[in-house]
């Protein structure tokens, strides 16, 4: 089966390089998933999960924004701020979380920005927690991919 | 001669010295190592982000109307991001950073106005009674990308509002552990090279579109920019300082040997004296 160069880079560190199977990322238009051969493209992230199949085995990620490039050759995601779900910091992103919403309370109609900003953060505080419950949850059952096959 | 007792002082007083410059050098050192990593780590998206805007830049052609960060204008005001370490024993990183913002500036016909990263390239810019409109302090040895936004944002929102007409970066560029190197280099109108591969990107499909997408690319790019040039400044202050750590611990151990050794001349001469004294002594009793 073909496979599709992945990389993702955010502005601090290389997060993954790597051959994949499929790409299933939160593009700002809506999911988008990226098989071998796809067109060129280019596009923004929105706060979301971004799924890595390779070989049965699915990788997620939790990007905060950014931008994704299809090239024929391979694929770059240019990420804001991306982590593996195991790494995602459960206890700071739901404290993010609670920041927003008090924020996005306080904030009125007077501040179109602020309100704007609170509600941003509060996208990619929501974005991380799915991404991390969605790992535990896994954890707890095995991988589906498995069953599947077996069946 | 000087006494045995003040050149053992002075010598306690040099070894001291050179335990704490050792012990700087073997921090610097830690410290450098990382920063140089993270100086690296960060290339490939900058790289990646100038060759995306260079490309898009391209497609969009001139007739376009180009964005507000890309616009030139004339000249009549200048801001400059001056950036230096918050500490000194660095040897002459920071003051080759400041001179060299410094000739910029004294050289133009019209105002500069700085931004200072950095304690000691502010209290320069302060002493040199310079506009300094905003400083940073403070960033750390590793700052994120998150922390030099507001950074960012000021020189962006100035830009946009018209109120300075170009922008420079003002850092110390790491070259190698022994040489760094103060630069300048123009940020604001975002400079566009001419693009090679115009036709490989002009199939490209856009979500939503390219004016949007170069729109959301060039304010990351010049976040990128200068987060990258403060990672540069940090690891050539490492480097700087340990290599000054180095030279200062050498240089005290050749002070320690010229002590010691006068220190032993003035021990022997004092007990030859008292000898002296004590066969005096001895022949007047006899």
């Amino acid at each position: 089966m073909a496979t599709i160069k992945l990389e993702i880079v955010t502005a601090e560190q290389q997060i993954f390089s790597d051959e994949v199977d499929s790409i299933l990322a939160p593009g700002i238009d809506g999911e988008l998933g990226i098989l071998p051969h796809h067109a060129p493209l280019m596009t923004m992230l929105q706060p979301g999960e971004l799924v890595i199949r390779k070989g049965g085995e699915e990788s997620d990620f939790a990007v905060t924004g950014g931008f994704l490039e299809v090239l024929p050759d391979k694929v770059i995601i240019l990420a804001d701020a991306c982590e593996r779900s195991d790494a995602i910091d459960t206890a700071r992103a739901e404290a993010a979380m609670k920041r927003a919403e008090e924020q996005l309370k306080a904030t009125g109609p007077g501040l179109p920005e602020d309100h704007a900003r609170a509600e941003a953060s509060l996208r990619r505080a929501l974005a991380r927690l799915k991404v991390a419950s969605k790992a535990r949850r896994k954890q707890q059952r095995p991988p589906l991919n498995q069953q599947q096959q077996q069946s | 001669m000087i006494s045995t007792r003040i050149l053992r002082r002075r010598i306690r007083s040099v070894q001291s010295t050179a335990k704490i410059t050792r012990a700087m050098e073997m921090i610097a050192t830690a410290k450098m190592k990382r920063a140089q990593e993270q100086a690296v780590c960060g290339r490939p998206y900058s790289d990646k982000i100038s060759q995306l805007i260079t490309d898009l830049a391209a497609i969009q052609g001139t007739g376009n109307v180009l964005h507000p960060l890309m616009m030139q204008r004339d000249v009549k005001k200048i801001a400059v991001i001056h950036i230096t370490s918050d500490k000194g024993l660095c040897g002459g990183l920071n003051s080759n950073v400041n001179r060299l913002t410094g000739t910029f500036i004294l050289s133009q016909q019209i105002p500069v106005t700085l931004v200072a990263i950095g304690k000691k390239g502010r209290d320069f810019m302060m002493r040199a009674r310079r506009d300094v409109k905003a400083e940073f302090t403070k960033l750390g040895d590793h700052p994120k990308l998150f922390d030099i936004l507001p950074i960012s944002r000021i020189v962006m929102d100035d830009y946009s509002a018209g109120r300075v007409d170009k922008v420079y970066i003002a850092y110390s560029k790491f070259v190698s552990t022994m040489t760094q190197q103060p630069v300048m280099e123009q940020l604001l109108p975002a400079e566009i090279k001419a693009s090679e591969n115009k036709e490989k990107i002009s199939d490209y499909i856009f979500e939503p579109n390219s004016d949007f997408v170069l729109g959301e690319l060039i304010p990351r790019y010049v976040d990128t920019k200068i987060y990258h040039a403060i990672l540069e400044s940090i690891a050539s202050e490492q480097s700087a300082r340990m290599v000054a750590m180095r030279n200062a611990t050498d240089n005290a151990q050749d002070v320690l040997q010229e002590l010691t050794l006068v220190l032993n001349k003035a021990r022997q001469e004092a007990i030859t004296n008292e000898l002296l004294d004590i066969n005096g002594g001895l022949a007047v009793l006899q």
